[in-house]
């Protein structure tokens, strides 16, 4: 029974001392990182390094570009996100609908962007969305929508992205929620069909009710994911037009590996984790309590408590 | 009757769907098939006049990008193997064996999966570099052998094992690490075929850290090497597609292989039974 014991912790003992290693520390690290004026010039003699509290913060609320990179990146959040969540959910309705065929197909189909390396489809993409030469736009005319300069302009740059992700993500929460669905009792639809109620109101009354507490986890895990924007404005506009796509990992990237200004670079990836972290939050308290139907997270943390 | 439309209705509009999800990455196939010149055409083709492989050709002969496709490979089959023992191992113990603090541990880790990876990253760049290995493949490697989410993946069908099954195997005189490879590792084969897909393509697909660590082009990875070749490359199209592809099918391919697998393990981090 002692054996037993040890066993468990040399078990677990490698993964925590790489997630200790190359995880925990450097993000305890980062934090003291936020604390210091680490620029190019410690990088070479780290022994210039000097503390300076809540300097590069202070800073962080003076620069326009730091506001402007959280505001693009609200922008992805806030409409990319809720956008993506409403198409996987459709997605999942029309592959769980009685009459669908091929189901099995077309999920695989609907999920192979998922899969695709974002890099690859950006650079596909950046020519779909050529002004004058790119596919989309050759489309679009056929509906009479005359050509949009996708990447080329400011007002456009942000909403081409979100497509992209769209596109990229959607079937990822479409098969959460088809697991959701699936779970749904059929008694259920059919005492709501005796009580007669249609389509639209099987949903609102049934399906959404016990869908709750995947929304909620898929919510918070789109939430987490899209705070996170790097690649897509990276490959295909460079944070351009006039800093339109210009998100907060990549001010961070350029800040930190571009410019080596780390002390700088980890308060903006601090600034990023305290949103995340708090917008976290404050979802959980929110619709925390209607999450005693056990999926995800909250399944995990009942598992916990036991 | 009634019927009969909306069986039409959900299925054609599955298929617009399909069609819509699919009509990238058919471009990007077809294009990358084109003689130069002709993807950029008005108006757009969507099919080869003449399909030739000249771009995959000059790819793998005077853009070297062999050399990613192997890196990545390489890569991304090294971290899978190594994971897959590490998770398993802790994944396994937190379900199975018991030790002082262990529930609590195992809420800290999940806790952490709020943490962006992205604040480790400066901090890990300079520990890395002050061991000297920026711009080595073992910096690539390192910080996604041990994953929380592989622990818990682990874990959450390890529970689902039957003590009977192990505890057998203990009366019979087996070790714990001897329980572990005959007996446990056998029944937790199918969530390892699942770990083993998603931590392959997260590799795989992986952009930002490589990016960040490896400065030389011939360590590049595919996608490193790709958004490289695409900002040089801005008027090649074709060859540009023909990288895409190059970068995409490998994943693709094990994807449709494995997709059992995978779905698996969306839905197990999704919803819990």
């Amino acid at each position: 029974m002692r054996w037993r014991r040890t066993a468990g912790l040399w078990f677990v003992a490698p993964a925590l001392a790489l997630i200790a290693a190359f995880f925990a520390a450097p993000v305890l690290a980062s934090l003291l990182l936020s604390f210091t004026d680490f620029d190019v010039y410690a990088v070479a003699r780290p022994d210039r390094l000097r503390l300076v509290g809540l300097e590069n913060y202070r800073r962080l609320l003076d620069d326009s570009r730091f506001w402007l990179a959280f505001r693009n990146t609200a922008y992805f959040v806030l409409v990319g996100g809720p956008l993506s969540i409403a198409v996987s959910l459709a997605a999942a309705l029309l592959l769980d609908a009685r009459l669908a065929r091929f189901r099995g197909f077309f999920r695989s189909v609907l999920f192979l962007p998922v899969v695709t390396t974002l890099v690859a489809v950006a650079v596909v993409w950046r020519y779909l969305y050529h002004p004058r030469l790119g596919l989309l736009n050759h489309l679009l005319g056929y509906v009479g929508v005359d050509p949009i300069d996708w990447l080329g302009d400011p007002a456009w740059a942000m909403p081409a992205i979100i497509l992209l992700a769209v596109w990229k993500n959607f079937g990822f929460n479409m098969v959460v929620f088809l697991a959701g669905l699936q779970s749904v009792p059929a008694r259920l639809y059919e005492a709501a069909r005796l009580d007669g109620a249609g389509a639209w109101q099987q949903f609102r009354g049934v399906t959404l009710p016990l869908l709750r507490p995947t929304l909620v986890f898929v919510t918070i895990m789109t939430g987490i994911g899209y705070f996170q924007l790097f690649a897509e404005p990276y490959v295909m506009t460079q944070g351009g037009p006039a800093g339109a796509t210009l998100s907060v990992v990549l001010l961070m990237y350029e800040e930190g590996f571009r410019w080596w200004n780390m002390g700088y670079g980890a308060a903006v990836a601090f600034v990023l984790f305290a949103v995340i972290l708090a917008l976290t939050l404050l979802q959980l308290m929110w619709q925390g309590r209607k999450l005693m139907g056990g999926p995800g997270m909250a399944g995990a943390a009942r598992e916990e408590r036991r | 009757m009634r019927r009969t439309i909306v069986t039409v209705a959900v299925n054609g509009a599955l298929l617009a769907a399909a069609a819509l999800t699919l009509m990238p990455l058919l471009w990007m196939l077809s294009a990358s098939l084109m003689p130069a010149g002709e993807a950029t055409a008005l108006p757009p083709r969507l099919v080869p006049s003449a399909p030739t492989l000249e771009h995959y050709r000059t790819l793998f002969t005077r853009l070297d990008l062999g050399r990613a496709l192997l890196n990545s490979t390489a890569l991304a089959t090294v971290v899978t193997a190594l994971s897959l023992l590490i998770n398993s191992l802790a994944g396994y113990a937190f379900a199975k064996l018991p030790f002082r603090g262990r529930d609590r541990l195992f809420a800290v880790l999940l806790a952490a999966l709020v943490v962006p990876a992205q604040v480790a990253m400066l901090p890990l760049f300079l520990e890395l570099k002050a061991l000297g290995l920026v711009n080595s493949y073992v910096a690539v490697v390192v910080p996604g052998l041990a994953s929380v989410f592989g622990i818990f993946l682990v874990r959450q069908y390890a529970l689902g094992l039957p003590d009977s099954v192990l505890d057998a195997a203990r009366v019979d005189g087996a070790g714990e690490l001897r329980v572990y490879t005959a007996v446990a590792l056998r029944l937790l084969g199918p969530i390892l075929v699942t770990l083993a897909v998603f931590t392959f393509m997260g590799t795989w697909n992986d952009f930002m850290w490589p990016l960040v660590v490896l400065a030389d082009q011939e360590r590049y990875t595919l996608p490193v090497a790709l958004a490289t070749l695409a900002g040089e490359h801005v008027q090649d199209v074709e060859l540009m597609m023909a990288g895409a592809v190059v970068t995409v099918l490998p994943v693709l391919l094990v994807f449709v292989c494995l997709q059992r697998y995978y779905i698996a393990g969306v839905t197990a981090g999704g919803v819990k039974e």
